[in-house]
Protein backbone atom coordinates (compact mmCIF):
# COMPACT_ATOMS: atom_id res chain seq x y z
CA UNK A 1 0.00 0.00 0.00
CA UNK A 2 1.25 3.62 -0.61
CA UNK A 3 1.40 6.21 1.05
CA UNK A 4 -1.70 9.05 0.87
CA UNK A 5 -1.58 12.29 1.29
CA UNK A 6 -4.23 15.66 0.85
CA UNK A 7 -2.42 18.37 -1.42
CA UNK A 8 -5.61 20.54 -1.65
CA UNK A 9 -8.90 21.56 0.17
CA UNK A 10 -11.88 24.00 -0.51
CA UNK A 11 -15.10 23.57 1.25
CA UNK A 12 -18.15 26.39 0.55
CA UNK A 13 -19.82 28.68 3.08
CA UNK A 14 -22.11 25.98 5.28
CA UNK A 15 -25.15 27.72 5.91
CA UNK A 16 -28.94 28.98 4.79
CA UNK A 17 -27.49 29.31 1.09
CA UNK A 18 -30.54 30.45 -1.06
CA UNK A 19 -28.81 31.27 -3.71
CA UNK A 20 -26.89 28.46 -4.29
CA UNK A 21 -28.40 25.31 -6.28
CA UNK A 22 -26.90 21.92 -5.42
CA UNK A 23 -24.72 22.20 -8.74
CA UNK A 24 -22.93 25.59 -7.80
CA UNK A 25 -22.23 24.69 -4.07
CA UNK A 26 -20.42 21.29 -5.32
CA UNK A 27 -18.36 23.09 -8.54
CA UNK A 28 -17.83 25.69 -6.29
CA UNK A 29 -16.13 23.65 -3.17
CA UNK A 30 -14.48 20.95 -5.92
CA UNK A 31 -12.77 24.35 -7.83
CA UNK A 32 -11.24 25.47 -4.73
CA UNK A 33 -9.76 21.96 -3.78
CA UNK A 34 -8.10 21.81 -7.35
CA UNK A 35 -6.86 25.15 -7.01
CA UNK A 36 -5.63 25.24 -3.82
CA UNK A 37 -3.85 21.67 -4.93
CA UNK A 38 -2.29 23.36 -8.03
CA UNK A 39 -4.04 20.53 -10.10
CA UNK A 40 -5.32 21.10 -13.47
CA UNK A 41 -8.87 19.08 -13.57
CA UNK A 42 -7.66 17.19 -17.02
CA UNK A 43 -5.23 14.72 -14.82
CA UNK A 44 -8.02 13.74 -12.48
CA UNK A 45 -8.17 10.02 -12.77
CA UNK A 46 -10.98 9.51 -10.06
CA UNK A 47 -14.04 11.33 -8.00
CA UNK A 48 -16.14 9.91 -5.20
CA UNK A 49 -18.87 12.29 -4.20
CA UNK A 50 -20.58 11.74 -0.92
CA UNK A 51 -24.49 12.88 -0.58
CA UNK A 52 -26.88 11.00 2.23
CA UNK A 53 -30.04 12.22 0.08
CA UNK A 54 -30.11 14.58 -3.27
CA UNK A 55 -32.96 12.11 -4.19
CA UNK A 56 -35.04 13.35 -1.04
CA UNK A 57 -33.63 16.81 -1.10
CA UNK A 58 -33.73 17.97 -4.18
CA UNK A 59 -35.31 15.50 -6.21
CA UNK A 60 -32.03 14.31 -8.18
CA UNK A 61 -30.48 10.93 -8.07
CA UNK A 62 -27.30 10.32 -9.91
CA UNK A 63 -25.69 13.03 -8.94
CA UNK A 64 -21.55 11.40 -9.38
CA UNK A 65 -21.58 12.34 -13.14
CA UNK A 66 -22.90 15.17 -12.51
CA UNK A 67 -20.16 16.52 -10.15
CA UNK A 68 -17.70 15.84 -13.46
CA UNK A 69 -19.48 17.22 -15.99
CA UNK A 70 -20.19 20.74 -14.10
CA UNK A 71 -16.56 21.03 -13.35
CA UNK A 72 -16.04 20.87 -17.09
CA UNK A 73 -14.37 17.29 -16.97
CA UNK A 74 -17.35 15.43 -19.05
CA UNK A 75 -14.84 15.14 -21.93
CA UNK A 76 -12.55 13.55 -19.60
CA UNK A 77 -14.85 10.50 -19.09
CA UNK A 78 -13.60 9.84 -15.82
CA UNK A 79 -14.96 7.28 -13.07
CA UNK A 80 -17.06 8.72 -10.45
CA UNK A 81 -18.79 7.43 -7.62
CA UNK A 82 -21.28 8.46 -5.32
CA UNK A 83 -20.99 6.93 -1.66
CA UNK A 84 -24.56 7.12 0.55
CA UNK A 85 -23.43 6.41 4.26
CA UNK A 86 -26.44 9.21 6.04
CA UNK A 87 -24.17 11.58 7.49
CA UNK A 88 -21.14 9.40 7.20
CA UNK A 89 -21.58 9.69 3.10
CA UNK A 90 -18.63 12.34 3.12
CA UNK A 91 -16.11 10.67 5.65
CA UNK A 92 -16.45 7.49 3.71
CA UNK A 93 -16.17 8.68 0.27
CA UNK A 94 -13.05 10.16 1.78
CA UNK A 95 -11.79 6.90 2.53
CA UNK A 96 -13.13 5.14 -0.40
CA UNK A 97 -10.45 8.05 -2.77
CA UNK A 98 -7.77 7.61 -0.29
CA UNK A 99 -7.82 3.69 -1.00
CA UNK A 100 -8.01 3.67 -4.32
CA UNK A 101 -4.81 6.18 -4.48
CA UNK A 102 -3.19 3.84 -1.65
CA UNK A 103 -4.19 0.53 -3.74
CA UNK A 104 -2.29 2.69 -6.78
CA UNK A 105 -5.13 2.43 -8.87
CA UNK A 106 -5.07 5.87 -9.08
CA UNK A 107 -2.72 8.82 -9.01
CA UNK A 108 -4.98 11.99 -8.34
CA UNK A 109 -8.10 11.58 -7.17
CA UNK A 110 -10.78 13.79 -5.58
CA UNK A 111 -13.20 13.13 -2.91
CA UNK A 112 -16.20 15.28 -2.13
CA UNK A 113 -19.36 15.63 -0.48
CA UNK A 114 -22.66 17.69 -0.58
CA UNK A 115 -26.36 18.45 0.20
CA UNK A 116 -28.40 21.32 -0.68
CA UNK A 117 -30.79 20.65 2.58
CA UNK A 118 -33.18 23.82 2.36
CA UNK A 119 -34.76 23.57 -0.56
CA UNK A 120 -37.21 21.78 0.99
CA UNK A 121 -39.47 22.60 4.41
CA UNK A 122 -37.86 22.01 7.71
CA UNK A 123 -40.36 19.30 8.10
CA UNK A 124 -39.12 17.29 5.19
CA UNK A 125 -36.02 17.97 5.47
CA UNK A 126 -36.27 16.12 9.15
CA UNK A 127 -38.21 13.08 7.97
CA UNK A 128 -35.10 12.71 5.41
CA UNK A 129 -32.65 12.88 7.78
CA UNK A 130 -34.79 10.20 9.79
CA UNK A 131 -34.45 7.82 6.99
CA UNK A 132 -30.87 7.29 8.33
CA UNK A 133 -32.79 5.17 11.30
CA UNK A 134 -34.56 2.05 11.18
CA UNK A 135 -37.89 3.05 9.87
CA UNK A 136 -39.90 -0.31 10.14
CA UNK A 137 -38.94 0.01 13.80
CA UNK A 138 -38.19 3.39 15.03
CA UNK A 139 -39.95 5.26 12.45
CA UNK A 140 -42.88 3.87 12.32
CA UNK A 141 -43.63 4.25 15.78
CA UNK A 142 -43.16 7.90 15.85
CA UNK A 143 -39.28 7.76 16.67
CA UNK A 144 -37.47 11.17 15.42
CA UNK A 145 -33.58 11.96 14.84
CA UNK A 146 -33.08 13.79 17.72
CA UNK A 147 -35.29 11.50 19.84
CA UNK A 148 -33.08 8.88 19.24
CA UNK A 149 -29.70 10.87 20.40
CA UNK A 150 -32.25 12.06 23.54
CA UNK A 151 -32.80 8.80 24.02
CA UNK A 152 -28.98 7.99 24.31
CA UNK A 153 -28.56 11.15 26.69
CA UNK A 154 -31.12 10.24 29.35
CA UNK A 155 -29.72 6.65 29.44
CA UNK A 156 -26.06 8.43 29.40
CA UNK A 157 -27.27 10.66 32.42
CA UNK A 158 -28.66 8.08 35.00
CA UNK A 159 -25.75 6.09 34.19
CA UNK A 160 -23.22 8.57 34.41
CA UNK A 161 -24.45 11.12 36.08
CA UNK A 162 -23.84 13.59 33.06
CA UNK A 163 -25.91 16.76 33.43
CA UNK A 164 -27.63 19.22 31.26
CA UNK A 165 -25.42 21.46 32.23
CA UNK A 166 -22.24 19.64 30.69
CA UNK A 167 -24.56 18.75 27.37
CA UNK A 168 -24.79 22.42 26.78
CA UNK A 169 -21.21 23.56 27.31
CA UNK A 170 -20.49 21.35 24.24
CA UNK A 171 -22.95 23.76 22.38
CA UNK A 172 -21.23 27.04 23.98
CA UNK A 173 -17.53 25.59 23.00
CA UNK A 174 -18.23 24.78 19.55
CA UNK A 175 -20.45 28.24 18.92
CA UNK A 176 -17.53 30.25 20.12
CA UNK A 177 -15.12 27.95 17.55
CA UNK A 178 -17.13 28.57 14.77
CA UNK A 179 -17.50 32.43 15.53
CA UNK A 180 -13.54 32.07 14.54
CA UNK A 181 -14.30 30.21 11.52
CA UNK A 182 -15.10 32.30 8.42
CA UNK A 183 -17.35 29.04 6.82
CA UNK A 184 -19.50 28.58 9.81
CA UNK A 185 -23.17 28.17 9.50
CA UNK A 186 -23.51 30.10 13.21
CA UNK A 187 -21.07 32.72 13.85
CA UNK A 188 -22.91 33.72 17.10
CA UNK A 189 -22.01 32.97 20.90
CA UNK A 190 -24.00 31.41 23.02
CA UNK A 191 -24.64 31.01 26.86
CA UNK A 192 -25.52 27.83 28.57
CA UNK A 193 -29.04 29.23 29.94
CA UNK A 194 -29.84 29.80 26.45
CA UNK A 195 -29.29 26.39 25.30
CA UNK A 196 -31.07 25.12 28.41
CA UNK A 197 -33.80 27.43 27.90
CA UNK A 198 -34.45 26.59 24.46
CA UNK A 199 -37.42 25.65 22.98
CA UNK A 200 -37.65 21.44 23.85
CA UNK A 201 -37.34 19.17 20.57
CA UNK A 202 -36.84 15.79 22.46
CA UNK A 203 -36.15 16.23 26.08
CA UNK A 204 -33.05 16.44 27.47
CA UNK A 205 -32.28 17.79 24.49
CA UNK A 206 -33.48 21.42 23.00
CA UNK A 207 -33.09 23.16 19.48
CA UNK A 208 -29.52 24.29 20.82
CA UNK A 209 -28.14 20.84 21.41
CA UNK A 210 -29.07 20.01 17.94
CA UNK A 211 -27.06 20.65 14.55
CA UNK A 212 -29.19 22.96 12.06
CA UNK A 213 -30.16 22.11 8.38
CA UNK A 214 -27.20 23.41 6.14
CA UNK A 215 -26.71 23.68 2.46
CA UNK A 216 -23.01 23.06 1.24
CA UNK A 217 -20.03 21.11 0.22
CA UNK A 218 -16.26 20.66 0.31
CA UNK A 219 -13.81 18.41 -1.46
CA UNK A 220 -10.16 17.42 -1.01
CA UNK A 221 -7.51 16.32 -3.27
CA UNK A 222 -5.50 13.15 -2.98
CA UNK A 223 -2.48 11.58 -4.10
CA UNK A 224 0.08 9.68 -2.96
CA UNK A 225 2.41 11.18 -0.70
CA UNK A 226 5.50 11.02 -2.64
CA UNK A 227 4.38 12.52 -5.14
CA UNK A 228 2.87 15.41 -3.31
CA UNK A 229 5.67 17.85 -3.19
CA UNK A 230 5.39 18.44 -7.17
CA UNK A 231 1.81 20.17 -6.23
CA UNK A 232 2.04 21.67 -2.97
CA UNK A 233 4.74 22.84 -0.63
CA UNK A 234 2.39 21.41 2.72
CA UNK A 235 0.89 18.15 1.79
CA UNK A 236 -0.65 16.32 4.65
CA UNK A 237 -0.39 12.80 5.28
CA UNK A 238 -3.16 10.67 5.82
CA UNK A 239 -1.66 8.38 8.35
CA UNK A 240 -5.06 6.54 9.25
CA UNK A 241 -8.00 5.63 8.27
CA UNK A 242 -10.94 3.26 9.73
CA UNK A 243 -14.14 2.33 9.38
CA UNK A 244 -17.18 0.45 11.26
CA UNK A 245 -21.18 -0.73 11.89
CA UNK A 246 -23.34 -1.37 14.25
CA UNK A 247 -27.00 -2.26 14.75
CA UNK A 248 -29.25 0.10 12.60
CA UNK A 249 -31.57 0.00 15.41
CA UNK A 250 -30.31 1.61 18.42
CA UNK A 251 -32.50 -0.88 20.79
CA UNK A 252 -30.70 -3.56 19.68
CA UNK A 253 -27.37 -2.28 20.96
CA UNK A 254 -26.40 -3.86 23.95
CA UNK A 255 -24.85 -0.93 25.50
CA UNK A 256 -26.50 2.34 23.60
CA UNK A 257 -24.04 4.63 25.60
CA UNK A 258 -21.37 3.27 23.51
CA UNK A 259 -20.82 3.53 19.87
CA UNK A 260 -18.96 0.20 19.04
CA UNK A 261 -18.94 1.22 15.41
CA UNK A 262 -16.87 4.09 16.62
CA UNK A 263 -14.79 1.84 19.22
CA UNK A 264 -13.82 -0.08 16.15
CA UNK A 265 -13.22 2.39 13.44
CA UNK A 266 -10.96 4.22 16.36
CA UNK A 267 -9.35 1.03 17.48
CA UNK A 268 -8.63 0.35 13.44
CA UNK A 269 -6.87 3.92 12.60
CA UNK A 270 -4.98 3.93 16.10
CA UNK A 271 -3.49 0.39 15.16
CA UNK A 272 -2.55 1.76 11.53
CA UNK A 273 -1.19 4.68 12.86
CA UNK A 274 0.61 3.04 15.73
CA UNK A 275 0.12 5.97 17.97
CA UNK A 276 -2.48 6.60 21.20
CA UNK A 277 -5.07 9.03 21.92
CA UNK A 278 -3.10 11.37 23.48
CA UNK A 279 -0.78 11.25 20.84
CA UNK A 280 -3.41 13.37 18.56
CA UNK A 281 -3.34 17.33 19.27
CA UNK A 282 -6.80 18.23 17.77
CA UNK A 283 -10.16 16.33 16.35
CA UNK A 284 -13.14 16.79 14.81
CA UNK A 285 -16.08 14.94 16.01
CA UNK A 286 -19.34 14.27 14.77
CA UNK A 287 -21.40 16.42 17.43
CA UNK A 288 -24.95 16.41 15.46
CA UNK A 289 -26.22 16.79 18.87
CA UNK A 290 -24.47 17.84 22.22
CA UNK A 291 -24.72 14.58 23.70
CA UNK A 292 -23.09 12.60 20.84
CA UNK A 293 -19.79 15.12 21.43
CA UNK A 294 -19.97 13.70 24.73
CA UNK A 295 -19.88 9.54 23.94
CA UNK A 296 -17.33 10.78 20.59
CA UNK A 297 -14.52 11.70 23.24
CA UNK A 298 -15.30 8.51 25.22
CA UNK A 299 -15.30 5.94 22.43
CA UNK A 300 -12.31 7.22 20.74
CA UNK A 301 -10.25 7.12 23.99
CA UNK A 302 -9.27 10.97 24.68
CA UNK A 303 -11.60 10.36 28.18
CA UNK A 304 -12.66 7.43 30.27
CA UNK A 305 -16.11 6.10 29.50
CA UNK A 306 -18.97 7.89 31.07
CA UNK A 307 -16.30 11.19 31.82
CA UNK A 308 -16.97 12.88 28.89
CA UNK A 309 -19.49 15.41 30.14
CA UNK A 310 -17.05 16.26 32.90
CA UNK A 311 -13.66 16.37 31.09
CA UNK A 312 -16.02 19.25 28.79
CA UNK A 313 -17.40 21.22 31.51
CA UNK A 314 -13.76 21.14 32.75
CA UNK A 315 -12.61 22.76 30.03
CA UNK A 316 -10.29 19.55 28.38
CA UNK A 317 -11.84 20.40 24.91
CA UNK A 318 -11.98 23.75 24.23
CA UNK A 319 -9.34 25.66 22.12
CA UNK A 320 -6.98 25.93 24.50
CA UNK A 321 -7.41 22.52 26.44
CA UNK A 322 -5.71 19.77 26.54
CA UNK A 323 -7.50 17.69 23.49
CA UNK A 324 -9.35 21.06 21.55
CA UNK A 325 -12.43 19.45 20.29
CA UNK A 326 -14.71 20.93 16.77
CA UNK A 327 -11.82 23.61 16.53
CA UNK A 328 -14.46 24.97 13.03
CA UNK A 329 -17.60 24.96 15.50
CA UNK A 330 -18.57 21.36 14.62
CA UNK A 331 -21.49 20.17 13.09
CA UNK A 332 -23.33 22.44 16.10
CA UNK A 333 -21.49 25.87 14.37
CA UNK A 334 -20.11 25.18 11.51
CA UNK A 335 -23.04 23.39 10.27
CA UNK A 336 -24.28 19.77 8.74
CA UNK A 337 -24.85 19.50 5.59
CA UNK A 338 -24.94 15.79 6.13
CA UNK A 339 -22.72 14.79 2.63
CA UNK A 340 -20.46 17.33 3.15
CA UNK A 341 -19.98 17.23 6.81
CA UNK A 342 -17.03 14.50 6.57
CA UNK A 343 -15.25 16.22 3.88
CA UNK A 344 -15.46 19.65 6.29
CA UNK A 345 -13.75 18.01 8.82
CA UNK A 346 -10.86 16.93 6.56
CA UNK A 347 -10.82 20.47 5.50
CA UNK A 348 -10.20 22.01 8.88
CA UNK A 349 -8.03 19.19 9.62
CA UNK A 350 -5.64 20.36 6.97
CA UNK A 351 -6.07 23.94 7.69
CA UNK A 352 -4.87 23.48 11.16
CA UNK A 353 -2.22 21.06 10.18
CA UNK A 354 -0.86 23.98 7.71
CA UNK A 355 -1.13 26.58 10.10
CA UNK A 356 -3.68 27.83 8.29
CA UNK A 357 -6.23 27.96 10.63
CA UNK A 358 -6.57 31.52 11.62
CA UNK A 359 -7.93 32.93 15.07
CA UNK A 360 -8.81 29.26 16.01
CA UNK A 361 -5.25 27.66 15.18
CA UNK A 362 -3.81 25.29 17.66
CA UNK A 363 -0.07 25.88 17.83
CA UNK A 364 2.35 23.59 16.41
CA UNK A 365 -0.78 20.94 15.98
CA UNK A 366 1.19 17.74 13.97
CA UNK A 367 -1.72 15.24 14.01
CA UNK A 368 -5.22 15.42 13.86
CA UNK A 369 -8.21 13.14 13.96
CA UNK A 370 -12.03 12.90 12.10
CA UNK A 371 -14.71 11.37 13.29
CA UNK A 372 -18.18 11.29 11.13
CA UNK A 373 -20.89 9.07 12.26
CA UNK A 374 -23.84 8.17 10.20
CA UNK A 375 -27.28 7.65 11.76
CA UNK A 376 -27.28 6.72 15.54
CA UNK A 377 -23.71 5.26 14.98
CA UNK A 378 -24.85 2.24 12.92
CA UNK A 379 -21.48 4.06 10.95
CA UNK A 380 -18.56 5.69 11.33
CA UNK A 381 -15.43 6.50 10.34
CA UNK A 382 -12.51 8.01 11.06
CA UNK A 383 -8.93 9.54 10.03
CA UNK A 384 -5.73 10.73 11.40
CA UNK A 385 -3.72 12.94 9.24
CA UNK A 386 -0.99 14.65 10.35
CA UNK A 387 2.64 16.98 8.53
CA UNK A 388 4.88 14.75 7.35
CA UNK A 389 8.41 14.51 8.90
CA UNK B 1 -45.60 3.44 3.55
CA UNK B 2 -47.87 1.36 1.37
CA UNK B 3 -50.22 -0.61 2.27
CA UNK B 4 -48.29 -3.83 1.79
CA UNK B 5 -45.53 -3.01 3.43
CA UNK B 6 -47.46 -2.68 6.21
CA UNK B 7 -49.73 -5.85 5.93
CA UNK B 8 -46.12 -7.70 5.58
CA UNK B 9 -45.52 -6.41 9.24
CA UNK B 10 -49.19 -6.96 10.64
CA UNK B 11 -48.50 -10.14 13.05
CA UNK B 12 -45.28 -8.86 14.16
CA UNK B 13 -47.15 -5.60 15.28
CA UNK B 14 -50.35 -5.99 16.44
CA UNK B 15 -49.53 -9.16 18.22
CA UNK B 16 -45.94 -8.85 19.18
CA UNK B 17 -44.64 -11.98 17.74
CA UNK B 18 -41.01 -12.35 17.02
CA UNK B 19 -38.37 -15.42 16.67
CA UNK B 20 -37.10 -18.32 18.72
CA UNK B 21 -33.83 -19.83 17.54
CA UNK B 22 -34.55 -23.44 17.60
CA UNK B 23 -30.86 -24.11 17.38
CA UNK B 24 -29.20 -21.94 20.68
CA UNK B 25 -32.95 -20.79 22.14
CA UNK B 26 -32.08 -17.03 21.48
CA UNK B 27 -35.57 -15.13 21.52
CA UNK B 28 -35.46 -11.59 18.67
CA UNK B 29 -37.99 -8.88 18.30
CA UNK B 30 -38.05 -7.86 15.53
CA UNK B 31 -38.19 -10.98 14.19
CA UNK B 32 -35.43 -11.72 11.77
CA UNK B 33 -34.61 -14.85 9.74
CA UNK B 34 -30.95 -15.51 10.67
CA UNK B 35 -29.83 -15.89 14.56
CA UNK B 36 -26.71 -13.87 15.12
CA UNK B 37 -25.17 -15.91 17.21
CA UNK B 38 -25.76 -19.35 14.68
CA UNK B 39 -25.85 -17.88 11.41
CA UNK B 40 -26.27 -20.95 9.02
CA UNK B 41 -27.47 -23.12 11.72
CA UNK B 42 -30.25 -20.81 12.19
CA UNK B 43 -31.37 -21.19 8.59
CA UNK B 44 -35.24 -23.16 9.13
CA UNK B 45 -35.00 -23.17 12.38
CA UNK B 46 -36.12 -19.59 13.63
CA UNK B 47 -40.20 -20.00 14.91
CA UNK B 48 -42.26 -17.63 15.52
CA UNK B 49 -42.58 -16.62 19.10
CA UNK B 50 -45.35 -14.50 20.76
CA UNK B 51 -44.07 -12.12 23.41
CA UNK B 52 -46.06 -11.36 26.63
CA UNK B 53 -45.44 -7.71 26.64
CA UNK B 54 -44.24 -7.09 29.69
CA UNK B 55 -41.56 -5.19 30.13
CA UNK B 56 -39.44 -2.07 32.35
CA UNK B 57 -38.40 1.18 30.73
CA UNK B 58 -34.72 1.24 29.31
CA UNK B 59 -34.67 4.74 28.47
CA UNK B 60 -37.10 7.42 27.30
CA UNK B 61 -37.63 10.79 25.55
CA UNK B 62 -40.61 13.38 25.40
CA UNK B 63 -41.04 14.09 21.90
CA UNK B 64 -41.96 17.99 21.48
CA UNK B 65 -41.40 18.04 17.87
CA UNK B 66 -43.11 15.16 15.75
CA UNK B 67 -42.83 13.92 12.45
CA UNK B 68 -45.88 15.07 9.90
CA UNK B 69 -48.08 12.05 10.79
CA UNK B 70 -47.38 12.51 14.28
CA UNK B 71 -48.15 16.03 15.13
CA UNK B 72 -51.52 15.65 16.51
CA UNK B 73 -49.98 13.97 19.08
CA UNK B 74 -47.26 15.93 20.41
CA UNK B 75 -45.86 15.97 23.11
CA UNK B 76 -45.69 12.06 23.53
CA UNK B 77 -42.92 10.06 25.34
CA UNK B 78 -41.02 7.17 23.24
CA UNK B 79 -39.27 4.66 25.15
CA UNK B 80 -36.54 2.11 24.04
CA UNK B 81 -38.34 -0.90 26.77
CA UNK B 82 -36.88 -4.04 27.56
CA UNK B 83 -38.77 -7.29 27.31
CA UNK B 84 -39.08 -9.80 30.24
CA UNK B 85 -38.23 -12.08 27.62
CA UNK B 86 -34.84 -10.12 26.98
CA UNK B 87 -35.52 -8.28 23.47
CA UNK B 88 -35.85 -4.16 23.64
CA UNK B 89 -38.17 -2.68 21.17
CA UNK B 90 -39.01 1.06 20.55
CA UNK B 91 -42.47 1.87 21.53
CA UNK B 92 -44.50 5.10 22.28
CA UNK B 93 -45.55 4.98 26.40
CA UNK B 94 -49.27 5.88 27.17
CA UNK B 95 -51.61 6.56 29.98
CA UNK B 96 -48.57 8.07 32.22
CA UNK B 97 -47.13 11.58 32.96
CA UNK B 98 -44.05 12.77 31.57
CA UNK B 99 -42.77 13.63 35.06
CA UNK B 100 -44.00 10.27 36.52
CA UNK B 101 -41.81 8.09 33.76
CA UNK B 102 -38.51 7.00 35.79
CA UNK B 103 -36.23 4.53 33.77
CA UNK B 104 -36.80 0.99 35.27
CA UNK B 105 -41.04 1.35 35.48
CA UNK B 106 -42.64 -2.07 34.87
CA UNK B 107 -44.86 -1.67 31.69
CA UNK B 108 -47.55 -3.82 29.53
CA UNK B 109 -47.77 -3.82 25.82
CA UNK B 110 -51.80 -2.41 24.80
CA UNK B 111 -53.23 -2.21 21.08
CA UNK B 112 -53.32 1.38 19.75
CA UNK B 113 -53.73 3.14 16.96
CA UNK B 114 -50.10 4.07 15.81
CA UNK B 115 -50.87 7.32 13.30
CA UNK B 116 -53.09 7.85 10.15
CA UNK B 117 -51.73 8.59 6.64
CA UNK B 118 -54.29 11.52 5.99
CA UNK B 119 -52.99 11.17 2.04
CA UNK B 120 -54.44 7.67 1.62
CA UNK B 121 -56.64 7.63 4.15
CA UNK B 122 -55.27 4.67 5.79
CA UNK B 123 -55.06 4.32 10.00
CA UNK B 124 -52.41 2.17 11.35
CA UNK B 125 -52.13 0.44 14.35
CA UNK B 126 -50.05 -1.53 16.67
CA UNK B 127 -48.16 -1.56 20.24
CA UNK B 128 -47.52 1.15 22.67
CA UNK B 129 -47.18 0.24 25.92
CA UNK B 130 -48.60 1.34 29.69
CA UNK B 131 -47.36 1.40 33.32
CA UNK B 132 -48.69 -2.04 34.98
CA UNK B 133 -50.53 -0.81 38.21
ZN1 LIG C 1 -29.22 -19.17 17.54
Amino acid sequence: MREVAVIGVGMTKFGEVWNKSLRDLFTEAGMKALINANVSGSKINAMYVGSMSAGRFVGQEHIAPLVVDYAGLAETHIPATRIESACASGGIAFREACMTVASGMYDLVVAGGVEKMTDISGGEATETLATAADQEWEGFFGMTFPGLYALIATRHMHKYGTTPDQLAEVAVKNHANGCLNPNAHFRRKITAEQVLEATRVADPLGLLDCSPISDGAAAAVICPLKDAHKFVEKPIRVLASGQGTDTLALHERADICTMEATRYAAKAAFAQAGIKPKDVDLAEVHDCFTIAEITAIEDLGFVEKGKGGKATEDGMTRLDGEIPINTSGGLKAKGHPVGATGIGQVVELVEQLRGEAGKRQVSGAKRALAHNIGGSGASCVVHILEVPE
Amino acid sequence: MSVPRFWREIPQRYNLIGKKCTQCGQIYFPPRDVCPKCRRESIGKMEDYKLKGTAKIFTYTIIHIAPTEFVKQQPYIMAIVELDEGPRLTAQLVDIEPENVKIGIRVKAVFRKIKEDGSKGVIYYGYKFKPIS
